[in-house]
């Protein structure tokens, strides 16, 4: 029975790549992109390396290992459909002859400026050798990042929600608004290290105004241009004022507050690092700054890899609940 | 307060509402007089602007008149009140809920969701939406998603149903069907109707009675008793008659 089911979900499936349709035949892109992948580790470990340029060996057998991985999943696709990874196969393909030319014109040819440029291996040495460091600055840029977002975020919805309802509100908040909204928050950084009693909670709040500003001032669009008749429906039903914020006007606003709260996180990220390179004394951003300043240009590489990584996961997470909360809305765009 | 059934009577005495235009005061309503009795149709006929629509809107108390009084029974209306719904010209479903939780949101709005849900069932059975509960609004035709909106005012059992040209943005075939259903569920519920159109035709199948305004400020020209037997037929004499007394009324007849 979970034969056939399996076989039914991929015959629902479009066949994508030249691996002809998926589940009957060896998936040909595979193939090719695991030849790509061996030759180019061999080449790596039997050519001699123009000096000391990290760990050749440990690049090597992992170009290998992803070659043999790639073997084994074409092979397999004649048993199970891998549809989802039979996407990737002429990134698979593009990310082997890139890896190969960044290796041959550092590590082989040495044609590149050195203290600048660094070798695959390189970067692998400063992941073997710094890790526990590394983990360390990615965990507190987290911590840090997701601490400040959260509570920009939780502060501008609210006070978007209060200034689109209530009068009052929008009387008083929202000159203070356009104010000081609009001055970038990194302006604020010396005054905020002054302060605030640690300059974790200085940026923590730096990236709270940053986020803050965006999701205030679209969450009360949002709330402001709710057609008027949603109301009329609800009250005709019998609806009271708390149902027809929480049920109506927050519902109706949401799309126009994740555009905010993307635009938040984009400003988030830049704040983030600025603070972690002008004060705060961990991170990567800290890291990036560190490395820089002893000229370890490998180090810098390997933490900006790794901020990217987290950026865009946390990117995507932001994206995945949107797509949780507005799937009603047609068209969405994925990540 | 009246918790469905049966219909309710309503009473409109000296009825005066304006608005402000420009720093101008509009009188869209002068002291109107209207009475209508529990369980009847009756179809409100009038030129564009002349505050039909602003009746129906005092009436179901989203509004609040400058002067006069309208009551339901006994009881004066002052605010908006689930025994009076007012369906309205767009379906105005919400894009964000399913049909079913569309339906569903004047009980939860109530608190009632939970112990009721077999009302939802019942009221997309009503209007032939079985089995599009989970659909949203956009997937919606437009005869659906009035359809979708009927259901969402008859699952409160009202005892008023006020209609605000619900049948005027559908094509004529959909129209003309759902004008047959609107018959049957006033027939089967025994809710108190009261529809706004354009359409003579549309007034003259439904209704019980149909009330021909003036030019604004509103006065009601002509209260014409439509006595015909359900279904009605548009070829039949009785009906030519009846609309010829409708277009005179309007003053309409030079074109006709």
């Amino acid at each position: 029975m979970p034969a056939y089911n399996l076989v039914e979900t991929t015959a629902d499936r479009p066949s994508t790549g030249n691996g002809g349709p998926i589940g009957q035949r060896i998936w040909r892109t595979g193939a090719l992109a695991s030849a790509i992948w061996l030759v180019i580790a061999g080449l790596t470990m039997r050519w001699p390396d123009a000096g000391d340029v990290g760990p050749t060996a440990i690049l090597g057998f992992g170009m290998a290992a992803i070659g043999i991985g790639l073997l084994v999943a074409s092979a397999a696709n004649s048993y199970v459909g891998l549809s989802q990874l039979s996407r990737t196969g002429p990134w698979t393909i593009a990310l082997a002859l890139l890896l190969a030319c960044w290796e041959l014109v550092t590590a082989k040819l040495d044609l590149l400026p050195r203290p600048f440029f660094v070798s695959p291996q390189s970067l692998i040495k400063v992941y073997v050798d710094d890790w526990q460091r590394l983990a360390d600055c990615t965990w507190h840029s987290l911590a840090l990042l997701v601490t400040g977002y959260a509570t920009g975020a939780v502060l501008g919805f609210l006070c978007g929600v209060a200034i689109g309802w209530w009068r009052s509100a929008s009387y008083w908040i929202q000159p203070l608004l356009r104010f000081v909204g609009p001055v970038p928050a990194v302006a604020w950084l010396p005054i905020a290290y002054f302060v605030f009693p640690s300059s974790w909670s200085a940026a923590v709040f730096l990236i709270a105004l940053a986020t803050g500003f965006p999701v205030t001032v679209l969450t009360w669009s949002g709330i402001a241009s709710v057609n008027a008749a949603y109301y009329d429906v609800a009250r005709t039903l019998g609806a009271r004022p708390a149902f027809l914020i929480l049920r109506v006007a927050i519902p109706a606003a949401l799309p126009s507050v994740f555009i905010g709260l993307f635009m938040g996180l984009g400003a988030s990220f830049s704040v983030l690092v600025v603070a972690e390179m002008m004060g705060v004394r961990a991170g990567l951003g800290w890291y990036i700054s560190w490395a820089q300043g002893w000229a370890a240009y490998a180090n810098m590489y390997a933490a900006l890899f790794l901020m990217a990584l987290m950026c865009s996961s946390v990117m995507w997470l932001l994206f995945r609940l949107r797509h949780h909360l507005l799937g009603w809305q047609q068209g969405l765009l994925r990540w | 307060m009246v918790e469905g059934g049966h219909g309710s009577s309503i009473e409109v005495t000296r009825l005066s509402h304006a608005f402000e235009l420009h720093g101008q005061m509009l009188p869209v309503l002068d002291a109107l007089d209207l009475s209508v009795g529990s369980g009847e149709f009756v179809a409100v006929l009038g030129p564009s602007g002349c505050g039909k629509s602003t009746l129906l809107r005092l009436i179901a108390g989203l509004d609040r008149p400058h002067a006069g009084r309208i009551c339901m029974g006994v009881q004066r209306i002052e605010a908006p009140h689930p025994s009076r719904i007012l369906v309205f010209q767009e379906p105005t479903l919400y894009p964000w809920r399913t049909v079913r939780q569309n339906v569903a949101l004047g009980l939860q709005a109530r608190g009632l969701q939970r112990k009721q849900t077999g009302r939802i069932d019942a009221a997309l059975r009503q209007v032939g939406l079985t089995g599009f509960d989970g659909a949203y609004p956009h997937q919606l035709s437009g005869g659906m998603a009035q359809r979708a909106a009927l259901a969402r005012a008859l699952v409160n059992d009202p005892s008023v149903l006020l209609m605000d040209e619900p049948l005027a943005n559908l094509d004529s075939l959909t129209r003309i069907a759902m004008q047959a259903e609107l018959v049957g569920l006033w027939q089967q519920a025994g809710f108190t109707a009261f529809l706004v159109t354009h359409d003579v035709e549309e007034a003259l199948c439904l209704a019980g009675r149909a009330l021909v305004m003036s030019k604004r400020p509103a006065r009601v020209l002509a209260d014409i008793e439509v006595d015909m037997p359900y279904p009605r037929h548009r070829a039949s004499p009785r009906f030519a008659e009846l609309r010829q007394r409708v277009i005179e009324a309007l003053e309409l007849q030079a074109l006709w």
